[in-house]
């Protein structure tokens, strides 16, 4: 088969494959007798229309940022990464351990010390399946998703047991104090004169992820780790003649990998909930695999990935808010497009690589 | 503020579109989901109950993430839903922020409270309503062991939990209660084969009689219990039904009254803390055509007694959330 073009490869294969699944995730909602054109509609309007929608949109989507990345620096060394949901999680208890125990005198050190507990949190969390796929060849997907389940457990003992105020019936930390509170999108841009809907939970932590984006740029690509662990991801007998320790190399993949998923704490816990509560990643480490295959891996692919999800959940709820379309419909929306954007993916391609790169032979 | 208006035409036409008359009462259903045959299902039965009676509708939301708690109660705020009733615990860190700033809406919370004064926080006496069960399982127990089966590990199953140890010990100083939790995890409220696997574990150790307070767990909990032939013990709804006979009774805790009241009061309802126990008919057990024969009147006459006792503070049922701990079970 020949080669698509690169924008071929990067628009418009993701594109059509969107396409596709809005055209029938449309026509369940028709089967289900909703109007499907109206639920476009408000899906669009309700995450991209106002600076309200954005304001949530943006929020999911500096989790899945976070989380994408995580699972792409470890797919770059054939590494899947589907623990992202527990590192997340450990990588809260990283953040309400500091935010509740260390009086911040103001939130920007905060926010520095935050990010590195959650950092530090989640990248442990992944140290122990990485030493075991590096030393005892324990598969990695089998070890990460397991360790989901017990820090699921381990934040339940936590948090009923030790973290949990007194006489309180919800399964969290007290709320984190004042000083720790991070300024929300409507605050920073309130303050330079553009007015942007307040009350809404995209905060600060949208501009780390941004960083993020750019750190994982330079590290896959301009460093000398970065081509060590693409080398070694592309052939590991290879990369093992040329030198380099797949121990080392797995292990400190699955540290900067969990590092970044433990990062998507500062964002949901810190800055929305301003509390831990259990089970506060919801999913998004597992979104973070689809966003990884949409995106290619790469930051540029992983940032308009994210906000994709990001809408189709801000989308999401106001469907369920101003329709009666059942909330299960809203996942298979979702569901449908995990499905054309990341597994069919090759069936698109094909397609598209058919249409394009026929008409050049006849020409020929 | 050219974009905030445009924001408030395009949701005031979504609300008008979307057919949401305004001042209709909305509901929130918890991130179980409304049809869960128990809390959140008992929650929506007292709305649709409501919505029948009146001719009248609601708006309704089930959550899908925690960061829409707060989204749902502003947007149906906005919209002019009155009033706004939400079910379940974890509500209330979102209503305590949002309740202020709708001081016109009335919110009503259930099993929590919130100190506002336009919210009414509705909570339940389960630890007197599975005292009584305890009692009933306790009485009936021929191997003098009675299991209980929870959902997730959080402090409201351990108030079910105590309050069941508890009446089944005053029953029978003699009898065993084994207990088990399902699991750590959201999973644990809806693993029906998990629950099956736990009372075929406690059925080994003795057990006769098993109280399933585990949400959508509990059905395989009453499953197993009536495939193996031993007596199971309902939670939230009465759901003696599912399997006739083989369910001694069900601890039920009427969420549906609640809300069918909230919304029957209508806008500028009473608000404050709403204690629903066994004195205002919000918690009890049940009897109806599918327990008679497994309840004789004798039993039936020392249960009603025990009752009274605690409404008349004769008899005192420990609160596992009072103090954290629980003199009749270690967990």
């Amino acid at each position: 088969m020949e080669q698509l073009p690169k924008w071929a490869d990067l628009v418009v294969v993701p594109l059509v494959g969107l396409i596709m699944a809005f055209v029938l995730s449309m026509l369940m909602v028709l089967v289900t007798g909703h109007d499907p054109i109206q639920a476009l509609k408000l899906m669009v309007s309700g995450a991209l229309g106002s600076t309200y929608g954005w304001g949530y949109t943006l929020y999911y989507a500096t989790n899945f940022i976070f989380t994408g990345l995580a699972v792409a620096v470890a797919f770059h060394a054939s590494l899947f990464n589907i623990g992202g949901e527990g590192q997340a999680a450990i990588g809260g208890l990283g953040v309400a351990l500091v935010c509740l125990f260390i009086p911040w005198p103001h939130w920007t050190i905060a926010l520095l010390a935050a990010s590195a507990s959650a950092a530090v949190f989640g990248a442990l969390w992944a140290l122990i399946p990485a030493y075991l796929q590096a030393k005892r060849g324990s598969h990695i997907v089998i070890t990460t998703i397991m360790f989901n389940f017990i820090a699921a457990s381990l934040l339940n003992y936590v948090l009923v047991n030790q973290l949990r105020p007194r006489g309180s019936m919800d399964p969290a930390t007290a709320k984190f104090p004042e000083a720790t509170h991070l300024p929300s999108l409507g605050d920073m841009l309130g303050a330079v004169g553009i007015p942007f809907a307040k009350g809404t939970p995209a905060n600060v932590s949208l501009f780390v992820a941004l960083a993020a984006c750019v750190f994982v740029y330079y590290l896959i690509w301009r460093t000398r780790l970065g081509y060590q662990l693409r080398a070694f991801g592309k052939s590991q007998p290879a990369a093992v003649y040329a030198g380099i320790n797949p121990v080392k190399i797995t292990i400190i993949t699955m540290m900067i990998s969990g590092a970044l998923a433990g990062l998507m704490a500062i964002n949901n816990v810190m800055g929305e909930a301003e509390r831990l509560i259990l089970g506060s990643v919801e999913g998004a480490g597992f979104i973070g695999i689809a966003v990884a295959l949409m995106g290619r891996s790469h930051p540029i692919g992983i940032l308009f990935a994210a906000l994709l999800f990001g809408a189709l959940y801000q989308g999401g709820a106001e469907l369920g808010l101003w329709t009666s379309i059942p909330r299960e419909l809203v996942i298979v929306i979702q569901a449908l497009v995990i499905l054309f954007t990341g597994a069919l993916d090759n069936m698109v391609r094909l397609m598209v690589a058919k249409v394009l790169i026929r008409p050049k032979r006849a020409e020929a | 503020m050219t974009i905030m208006q445009k924001f408030l035409g395009a949701s005031a036409a979504i609300a008008l579109s979307a057919g949401a008359a305004l001042a209709d009462p909305a509901i929130i259903f918890d991130l179980g989901g409304k049809f869960d045959k128990s809390f959140n299902e008992a929650a929506y039965n007292g709305a649709t109950r409501w919505a029948e009676e009146t001719g009248n509708s609601f708006a309704e939301v089930e959550l899908q993430s925690d960061a829409q708690r707060e989204q749902a109660l502003r947007r149906f705020a906005e919209a002019g839903s009155n009033p706004i009733v939400m079910a379940g615990f974890a509500f209330g860190n979102a209503l305590g922020e949002v309740a202020g700033d709708y001081p016109d809406t009335s919110f009503v919370i259930i099993d929590m409270v919130v100190d506002a004064p336009n919210v009414r926080s509705v909570v339940f006496n389960e630890h007197e309503g599975s005292y009584l069960v305890g009692y009933m399982a306790a009485q009936t127990s021929k191997t003098n062991t009675v299991g209980f089966i929870g959902g997730m590990d959080i402090p409201l199953i351990r108030k079910f939990a105590c309050g069941y140890a508890q009446g089944a010990k005053a029953a029978n100083p003699d009898t065993t209660v084994i207990s088990n939790m399902t699991g750590t995890t959201g999973a644990a409220w809806n693993d029906p084969v998990k629950g099956g696997e736990l009372t075929r574990a406690q059925i080994s150790q003795g057990a006769d009689v098993v109280y399933a307070a585990a949400g959508g767990t509990g059905i395989g909990v009453l499953q197993t219990a009536a495939d193996e032939g031993i007596l199971s013990i309902g939670v939230d709804s009465n759901q003696n039904y599912l399997h006739p006979g083989k369910v001694l009774t069900s601890m039920q805790k009427r969420v549906d009254n609640a809300v069918y009241n909230a919304m029957m009061d209508g806008p500028g309802l009473e608000t404050g803390l709403l204690v629903m126990g066994l004195g205002n008919d919000g918690v009890g057990y049940t009897l109806d055509e599918h327990n008679e024969a497994l309840i004789s009147d004798e039993m039936k006459a020392t249960v009603d007694a025990v009752a009274e006792k605690i409404v008349a503070g004769e008899i005192e049922v420990h609160d596992y959330m009072s103090d954290e701990t629980c003199p009749s079970l270690t967990f």
